[in-house]
């Protein structure tokens, strides 16, 4: 790649001092391949996310906007009881969601990190392929099990366990957590499971020489070496789930609502934007609060075992 | 149970189990779908009333749904390949070469994983509407792409880091161009990685529904336009119908992408020996 710096002329001019230095520099060929990505990403990430920002410190007026910055539409969703209400119903769901799945996922990752000698690919494809179908068709799936002529209760109707349908299976938070439990199952399994994957088995072996019980070396090596990985799950469970609308929208009825419903519905039905964009804010920034402390206490609790 | 100590760490009978359970809770509710679309009464519950193939009948007569299909498969086809390509450039970057802020950008293109769709969603139509583009497949589009290119970019990536540059650098020794190098030896060895990456990219755009109810204009790509049929109960078995499709064929693609990649990391090993 350094014949053109061979051939170049004696009077370098501008151009071919910039040559000469793009070819002799690691960053700037890096930069060079990377700058359609990082150009796309700056015009449809970055800028957009900046706009939101903008937005969320402007005021609603008529269908145009007043671009004086100011508070109020903060003021307004913190003043706003509905809203907080909502803020919190979500936090709480989404953490009882990572909860369970993390809960459920954790034996399966256990599983074939170390019960399953040969085939592991294949459960780890197993176990990811639900994940790559249609999010939209597996929540629809959920909604039409649950559902009162749904799947379980003309099931249950038909073996003549019940008479009349159970009200309780949908439309309320107990299926979002359900159908989500469902739906987010593969980001709690693989990096468990890689955290798992990892642990050094001697560590294992030096603790059962030394006496430890099955429970002990779990409890004491295993566990504390595989946080990593549940601390990772549980964020990457935790942070989506909260946005999500597609599953509130379908299985939770008026008692399911999350933030994502209020943000869309300021958006595409009352088009108050700064607003919109304002509870959009102030739901990611509660919502980095509580990862950050559920983070650090985790890591805490990590330290403590060991 | 003092006998497992043969293999420490090694789960007791009890885990099959509970792995067995957890596959059908993964499995079982997305089968609903194909059992139903069978199932002749546009009622979905039990019991089966019998079998019948009319509710993939009306599904083919039914153009619109037919139309939002083309779209999506169009759309998906033309944002793997651009996510694909930008991911390609942006790992051979990365994994080759060494640059100041490196980690800070790698950060900032993963960050879209990281982030609640429904922001992504509000803040590119914010964008959107500030430039005064017309919502359209095109502007679904761009959004598919800044979704996309992450998983693009993250295949692409570990596909190349464990690349073995001396290759590259014996092309160039013995008097291959750059163009030549890279058409003859980074390619190949990087195809697995791309077919894995065009296949994920176009599950994930021809799935993507909350990006595209945001984004779209008339023309709706499926997911959208299966939403605004999921009202009409009359609708919904021919709706069952497409789902079951979608779900067979995602099953298939998938699998392929992740059975290529594996191809991929074997032959790897092979040429690195020989």
């Amino acid at each position: 790649m350094t014949a053109g710096v061979a051939h170049a002329p004696r009077q370098r001019g501008v151009f071919d001092r910039l040559r000469a230095f793009y070819l002799r520099s690691d960053a700037a060929k890096g930069y060079a391949l990377l700058s359609p990505v990082m150009i796309t990403m700056i015009v449809l990430l970055a800028a957009p996310l900046i706009l939101l920002v903008l937005y969320s410190l402007w005021t609603k007026l008529g269908y145009g906007v007043d671009t004086r910055p100011t508070f109020d539409r903060y003021r307004e969703v913190l003043d706003s009881k509905s809203y907080i209400d909502i803020f919190l119903r979500s936090v709480a769901m989404s953490g009882l969601v990572t909860l369970v799945t993390v809960g459920l996922a954790y034996p399966m990752a256990y599983f074939v990190a170390f019960g399953v000698k040969r085939s592991k690919f294949v459960w780890l494809v197993l176990l990811t392929i639900p994940f790559w179908t249609s999010y939209l068709l597996r929540v629809f799936s959920w909604k039409v099990i649950l559902g009162y002529n749904g799947v379980i209760n003309s099931g249950l109707m038909s073996l003549g366990l019940i008479s009349e349908p159970l009200e309780f299976l949908l439309y309320n938070q107990t299926a979002v957590v359900i159908t989500m439990a469902h739906a987010y199952a593969a980001f709690a399994i693989l990096p468990i499971y890689v955290s798992l994957e990892k642990i050094d088995r001697t560590l294992l072996e030096a603790a059962a020489d030394l006496g430890d019980g099955a429970w002990a070396r779990f409890w004491r090596v295993t566990f504390p070496l595989s946080m990593p990985g549940v601390i990772g799950a549980s964020v990457l469970i935790f942070v989506p789930t909260t946005g999500d609308y597609v599953t509130p929208t379908l299985v939770g009825g008026p008692t399911g609502q999350m933030i994502a419903n209020i943000i869309q519905v300021q958006f595409l039905k009352i088009n108050d934007w700064p607003l919109g964009s304002a509870l959009a804010i102030s739901a990611m920034a509660m919502v980095a609060i509580f990862v950050m402390l559920f983070v650090s206490a985790a890591q805490l609790a990590t330290r403590q075992i060991r | 149970m003092s006998r497992r100590m043969a293999r420490v760490g090694d789960p007791g009978g009890g885990l099959w189990l509970f792995a067995i359970a957890y596959l059908l809770f993964l499995y079982v509710p997305v089968l609903f779908l194909p059992i139903f679309s069978l199932n002749d009464s546009i009622f979905v519950a039990f019991p089966l009333t019998g079998f019948t193939t009319r509710w993939y009948e009306q599904m083919l007569a039914d153009r619109d749904m037919l139309n939002a299909l083309s779209v999506s498969l169009r759309v998906g086809t033309v944002v793997a390949v651009a996510a694909t390509i930008l991911g390609l450039l942006g790992a051979k970057a990365v994994t080759r070469y060494r640059m100041p802020g490196q980690r800070a950008v790698t950060a900032m293109i993963m960050l879209p994983l990281f982030i609640p769709e429904i922001i992504l969603g509000i803040s590119l139509l914010i964008l959107i509407n500030a430039v005064s583009i017309p919502l359209s497949l095109l502007t679904v589009t761009i959004g598919h792409i800044m979704l996309c290119t992450p998983f693009a970019m993250a295949v692409m990536t570990s596909r190349l880091d464990g690349f073995d540059r001396s290759l590259e650098e014996a092309s160039m020794d013995l008097g291959e161009s750059p163009w030549m190098t890279f058409w003859r030896v980074t390619f190949p060895l990087a195809l697995p990685g791309i077919v894995s990456s065009l296949l994920l990219t176009f599950i994930v755009s021809f799935d993507e529904f909350l990006l595209s109810f945001f984004l779209a204009g008339q023309e709706l790509p499926l997911p959208v336009f299966i939403w605004s049929q999921l009202r009409f109960p009359a609708k919904l078995p021919s709706v069952l119908a497409m789902g079951a499709l979608i779900l067979i064929v995602s099953c298939v693609v998938v699998f392929i992408a992740e059975w290529v990649r594996q191809i991929g990391t074997t032959g790897e090993r092979k040429v690195g020996v020989a």
